[in-house]
């Protein structure tokens, strides 16, 4: 594998650019690994990496039924962030977030992270108190937060609506300091760099028929390439999860459904911080191109298409004209959707379920992206050690049997 | 905007429907011999299914339930009942 440097560059540049590489082997599967992923997206690809770097086990293979991060990874609205409310929400993000704070050196692959900061604005005095208690919970558990006044927001956002007839005044809200954005696509291609140095097959285009069952335990996977065999299989598929572990008669608590993006336009930066509205549940960045990304709730409709519908679109964008009324100007260039796997504590599913040695991690919802290294720390744990981190351990499954539910729908931010 | 059928309403937009569950769950009965396990099996888990799904809506509007029986994948809409005992 070539390393990225400036001397690299500087020699490449020097004989244009003729010799870079492919970053990750175009792999064909082979009849039997130690253990296969299901799910070439970040979380997949990142449990690959983990366990090749982590435990030894080089003998794995990740299976992508499309292209390497073209599901929700390729999707969403690339926010990085552990403002959350429980001690175990937190310790789960927060192993993400200062994953992703070294994951540039880490890969060798400049993941663009920017941590300019997220402001969740509240606008009531209520909401204010239930900031301040949230702003607290952080604290307690040692990520950083601090309530925000109106004023410090409004220096740092002078754009936000202030009109007289505002429906939504910004009141200041939490901030969250070492949050920010990161290039969702260069996460993906990292890890997919970084496992196939070190030995995993990526194999795109292999789509999983079924779960190949055996004595209770599982064999491998059939695919659209032919059998795999593996004794360990692990599932990051997101909303594609239910339909993967069907046959083997699990059954998870999610619902499926839409959630769309938008980017604008670029124009020269107005706005350099992460920013989340309670009230309209728009959030919006602008990235490094200038484009205001940004995004709201679901579509109220269970769906696998990975298309939005146009109820959601009217209530994100005109949730975005509220807060910034100059953005009623710009253009939209782009709006998608992804299919994402709902839970109803807003917590994800991790753990073991159903034969012995599958392993699922799912159900992130509407924050998957934020979580991409922690998710595939812990599944590669659990496939390596067959049990649970200390951190994954509260979010196995069987959580809703034993009535421990970890809702954060107030501290996710959003109303799902 | 996509138009459902209300079984009492006739035709309306979608958003003045609420999807409510999967259709054919039914409650555990009697509650002392329910097992934790079921009982979170009937309150949480799902199929989630991809493409024919049977499920319980509520147009918001008049307040009733119903079934309605759609393609998760294409959107459409293949029939919409009224529960039994309702005559639409």
């Amino acid at each position: 594998m070539t390393r990225y440097s400036a001397f690299s560059l500087l020699r490449e540049g020097l004989r244009s650019h003729r010799g870079w590489r492919p970053a990750w082997r175009k792999a064909r599967p082979k009849p039997a690994y130690d253990a296969i992923i299901i799910g070439g997206g970040g979380h997949g690809l990142a449990t690959a990496y983990y366990l090749a770097k982590n435990h030894g086990m080089s003998r794995v293979a990740v299976l992508e039924r499309g292209w390497i991060g073209g599901g929700n990874t390729g999707r969403n609205t690339t926010a990085v962030r552990s403002n959350y409310f429980y001690p175990e929400s937190v310790a789960l993000y927060d192993l993400a977030l200062r994953l992703y704070e070294g994951l540039s050196q880490e890969l060798n692959y400049n993941v663009m992270l920017s941590q300019r900061g997220m402001l969740i604005a509240a606008h009531t005095p209520a909401q204010m108190e239930i900031c301040a208690r949230i702003a607290n919970a952080m604290r307690l558990n040692g990520v950083d937060g601090e309530l925000m006044g109106a004023e410090e927001a409004l220096r740092r956002i002078p754009l936000l609506n202030q009109t007289a007839d505002a429906r939504y005044k910004c009141m200041g809200g939490i901030w969250q300091g070492r949050a920010g954005v990161a290039r969702h696509d260069a996460v993906a291609w990292g890890y997919a760099r970084g496992a196939s140095d070190r030995g995993v097959d990526i194999i795109e285009n292999c789509a999983v028929e079924r779960l190949l069952i055996e004595g209770g335990r599982i064999t491998g996977v059939e695919t659209s390439l032919g059998t795999i065999r593996a004794d360990r299989v692990g599932v990051a598929a997101a909303g594609a999860t239910p339909g993967i572990v069907a046959e083997a008669g699990v059954r998870l608590p999610i619902h499926t459904y839409a959630l769309q993006a938008f980017v604008s336009e670029p124009v020269k930066p107005c706005l350099d911080t992460v920013l989340l509205y309670l009230g309209t549940g728009t959030y919006v960045s602008q990235s490094d191109k200038g484009e205001m990304v940004f995004g709201g709730g679901l579509d109220r409709v269970p769906t696998h298409a990975q298309k939005g519908n146009l109820p959601a679109q009217e209530v994100v964008i005109s949730g975005l004209l509220e807060m910034f009324p100059a953005f009623g100007q710009l253009k939209l260039l782009r709006q998608w959707a992804g299919v994402v796997d709902v839970v109803p504590d807003s917590s994800p599913v991790i753990g073991p379920v159903g034969p012995e040695g599958l392993f699922i991690n799912c159900g992130w919802g509407t924050g998957g992206f934020k979580a991409i290294p922690a998710g595939g720390w812990l599944l590669a744990h659990l496939m390596a050690k067959g049990q649970h981190h200390e951190i994954s351990r509260p979010f196995d499954l069987d959580r809703f049997a034993r009535g421990r539910l970890i809702d954060e729908a107030a501290g996710a931010g959003i109303s799902h | 905007m996509q138009i459902f059928t209300c079984p009492f309403c006739g035709p309306r937009e979608e958003t003045e429907f609420h999807f409510a569950a999967e259709a054919g769950k039914h409650r555990p009965e009697p509650a002392e011999e329910v097992s934790d396990a079921d009982w979170a099996d009937y309150l949480y888990l799902n199929d989630a299914p991809k493409g024919a799904a049977r499920e319980v809506w509520v147009h918001a509007t008049c307040g009733e339930f119903f079934v309605m029986t759609r393609d998760t994948v294409t959107r459409e809409i293949t029939d919409v009942t009224a529960l039994p005992g309702r005559d639409g």
